[in-house]
C-alpha cells in the first residue's frame, strides 16, 4: 500500500514518461485533458502502465471519471485498501 | 503550359549519413554502411543473413523521448528527413492549405506491429500500446510530417514496394501541376532491419550472404553480386511551384521535369527480363519533362545488386536511351548505402537533385569485375564531373509487384 504522495509521485513519472511534462507539473488539482494536455490515447497509456505500476486494476469504464490527478490518486489508493 | 516545378529542399537520414551534407560527402567519397549487426536477435533466429545497413545516425539522437515513443522507427526516420528539408528550403511562411505531404513507405510499421504482437502474446491484450494502431500504419510517416509542418492539402501515401519513395515525386509534381498544392514535401521512409523482415528476404534469396565481408556485399554490375543488402533510413524534398519559388527568392536546386510510373503485370517478384515496364516508363518520364535522349548525362541507377534485377534495367535503358546511353554515366549508389526499400527512390533523388546541382555524379563502390552483360559507363573510383549547360539526370526504382517509377531532373 502506498501513500497518496507516492502515488501521485508514481504517477507523475508515469505521465512524464508518456508525454514529457515535468512532474512538478503534476499537481492533484490539475486536470488531465484541461491542464495537462493529456489526449485520450496518452490517458489510456498512463492507466495500463499505472495498473502495472501500483498493481491495480482500472475498468475502462471508470477512465472517464478519473478527471483530476487526484481523481486518479483517490482511485488508486481505494483500488489498493 | 503546365506549372514549373522545382525542387528547394532536402533533407536525408541514410546509413552513410544522418543528414544531407554528409550523405553527399561520402557518396561523393565512396563508403560503405553496411556492418555485421551488433543485435542479439541474429543469434537469437540463426538468421542467414547477419548484416545490414543501419541508419548513421540514430532517430534517437535527433527527435525528443516523446516523440520517440510515438513514432515507428519508419515514421522517425521520417520527420528526421522531412524537417532537414523544410529548413533547408528556407519557407517562413506559407498557405498551409496549399502545401501538401506525399510520403511513402514500403513496408510501413513493421516494428510497431510485431513489438504489439509480442506484448499481446506475452502480457496480454491490456498491455498493447493504445498508440499501436497510429504507428503501425502505413501512412504513419506521411500523417506524422503532414502533423509536424501543418500541411493541409492533403497528406499522401504511395505503397508500391522499392518504388515507394520514387512514386511520391510523382505525386508531388502532379499535386502542383494540377493546381491542387504550390509546395509538396515528398519523400520515403523505411525501418525494416528487424528478425522477420531479414529472415523474409533472405527466404526469397534476396539478399547478400556474404557475412564474412558486409562492406562489399552490396556490388551492383559485379560479376559476383549475390543480393542486395538491407538499408533503412528516410529522404525528403521539398517540391515547390516555381513562381511560388521565386518570388519568394528561394534558393532552386533543379527543377523536376518529368515523371512517370508504370506496371510490368508480368511476375509478382521477378522483373520483365526484357525490361518492358522499365523501358516505358523511362520513356513516358522523358515524354513528361520534354526530354531527348541527348538531354541526359546521368541516371541514378536502380541496381539493387540481385543476380536478376540489375539486367533488365541496363536493357530498359539501352532501349530508351538508344546508342547515347553510351555518353551517360550511371550511379549505383545502393553498393554504398544498401537498399533502403521504400525510401530508396527518395534518397536516390536527392542524390540525383545534388549531381544535377554540383554537376558531379557520385561513386559506385565494389565494382571490380563489371558484368559484361551490362555495359554501362559506371562511375567508380572517383566522382564524375558532369558537363555545364542544360544537363538531365534520371532515377530508376522498381519494386516488388512490378512497379515502376522514373523521375528526370533538369539543372536550372
Amino acid at each position: 500500500m502506498a501513500s497518496n504522495e507516492e502515488i501521485l509521485a508514481g504517477l507523475a513519472e508515469i505521465v512524464n514518461e508518456e508525454t514529457g511534462l515535468e512532474t512538478e507539473a503534476v499537481e492533484m488539482d490539475k486536470s488531465f485533458t484541461e491542464d495537462l494536455d493529456i489526449d485520450s490515447i496518452s490517458m489510456m497509456t498512463i492507466v495500463v502502465n499505472a495498473e502495472e505500476k501500483f498493481d491495480v486494476k482500472i475498468p475502462d469504464e471508470e477512465v472517464k471519471n478519473l478527471k483530476t490527478v487526484a481523481d486518479a490518486v483517490n482511485f488508486i489508493a481505494a483500488a489498493q485498501a | 503550359m503546365a506549372r514549373k516545378v522545382v525542387i528547394t529542399g532536402l533533407g536525408a537520414t541514410t546509413p552513410i549519413g544522418g543528414d544531407v551534407p554528409t550523405l553527399w560527402a561520402n557518396a561523393l567519397k565512396g563508403v560503405s554502411g553496411a556492418h555485421t549487426l551488433p543485435d542479439e536477435w541474429v543469434e537469437t533466429y540463426n538468421l542467414p543473413v547477419k548484416f545490414a545497413a543501419k541508419a548513421s545516425t540514430p532517430a534517437s539522437e535527433v527527435l525528443s523521448r516523446v516523440e520517440m515513443k510515438r513514432m515507428d522507427p519508419s515514421t522517425q526516420f521520417a520527420v528526421v528527413a522531412a524537417r532537414e528539408a523544410w529548413k533547408d528550403s528556407g519557407i517562413e511562411e506559407v498557405d498551409h492549405d496549399r502545401l501538401a505531404v506525399a510520403f511513402a513507405t514500403g513496408i510501413g510499421g513493421v516494428w510497431t506491429l510485431l513489438d504489439a504482437w509480442d506484448t499481446l502474446k506475452e502480457k496480454g491484450p491490456r498491455r498493447v500500446l493504445p498508440m499501436t494502431v497510429p504507428m503501425l500504419m502505413p501512412n504513419g510517416p506521411a500523417a506524422a510530417v503532414s502533423l509536424d509542418l501543418g500541411a493541409r492539402a492533403g497528406a499522401h501515401t504511395p505503397v508500391s514496394a522499392c518504388a515507394s519513395g520514387t512514386e511520391a515525386m510523382h505525386i508531388g509534381l502532379e499535386l502542383i501541376r494540377s493546381g491542387k498544392a504550390d509546395v509538396v514535401v515528398c519523400g520515403g521512409a523505411e525501418a525494416a532491419i528487424h528478425p522477420m523482415p531479414m529472415a523474409s528476404f533472405a527466404a526469397m534469396q534476396a539478399l547478400s550472404k556474404r557475412n564474412d565481408d558486409p562492406e562489399h556485399a552490396s556490388r551492383p554490375y559485379d560479376i559476383d553480386r549475390d543480393g542486395f543488402v538491407m538499408g533503412e533510413g528516410a529522404g525528403a524534398l521539398v517540391l515547390e511551384a516555381e513562381e511560388h519559388a521565386i518570388a519568394r527568392g528561394a534558393t532552386i536546386y533543379a527543377e523536376l521535369a518529368g515523371t512517370s510510373v508504370t506496371a510490368d503485370a508480368y511476375h509478382i517478384t521477378a522483373p520483365d527480363p526484357q525490361g518492358l515496364g522499365a523501358t516505358r516508363a523511362l520513356k513516358a518520364a522523358m515524354f513528361d519533362g520534354l526530354i531527348q535522349p541527348e538531354d541526359v548525362v546521368h541516371v541514378n541507377a536502380h541496381a539493387t545488386s540481385t543476380p536478376v534485377g540489375d539486367k533488365p534495367e541496363y536493357t530498359a535503358l539501352r532501349a530508351a536511351l538508344g546508342s547515347h546511353l553510351d555518353n551517360v554515366c550511371v550511379s549505383a549508389t545502393k553498393s554504398q548505402m544498401g537498399h533502403l526499400l521504400g525510401a530508396s527512390g527518395a534518397v536516390e533523388s536527392v542524390l540525383s537533385v545534388l549531381a544535377v546541382y554540383h554537376r558531379k555524379a557520385p561513386v559506385t563502390i565494389n565494382l571490380e569485375n563489371q558484368d559484361p552483360e551490362i555495359p554501362l559507363d559506371v562511375v567508380v573510383g572517383t566522382p564524375r564531373e558532369l558537363p555545364q549547360g542544360s544537363i538531365v539526370a534520371l532515377n530508376n526504382s522498381f519494386g516488388f509487384g512490378g512497379h515502376n517509377a522514373v523521375v528526370a531532373i533538369r539543372s536550372v
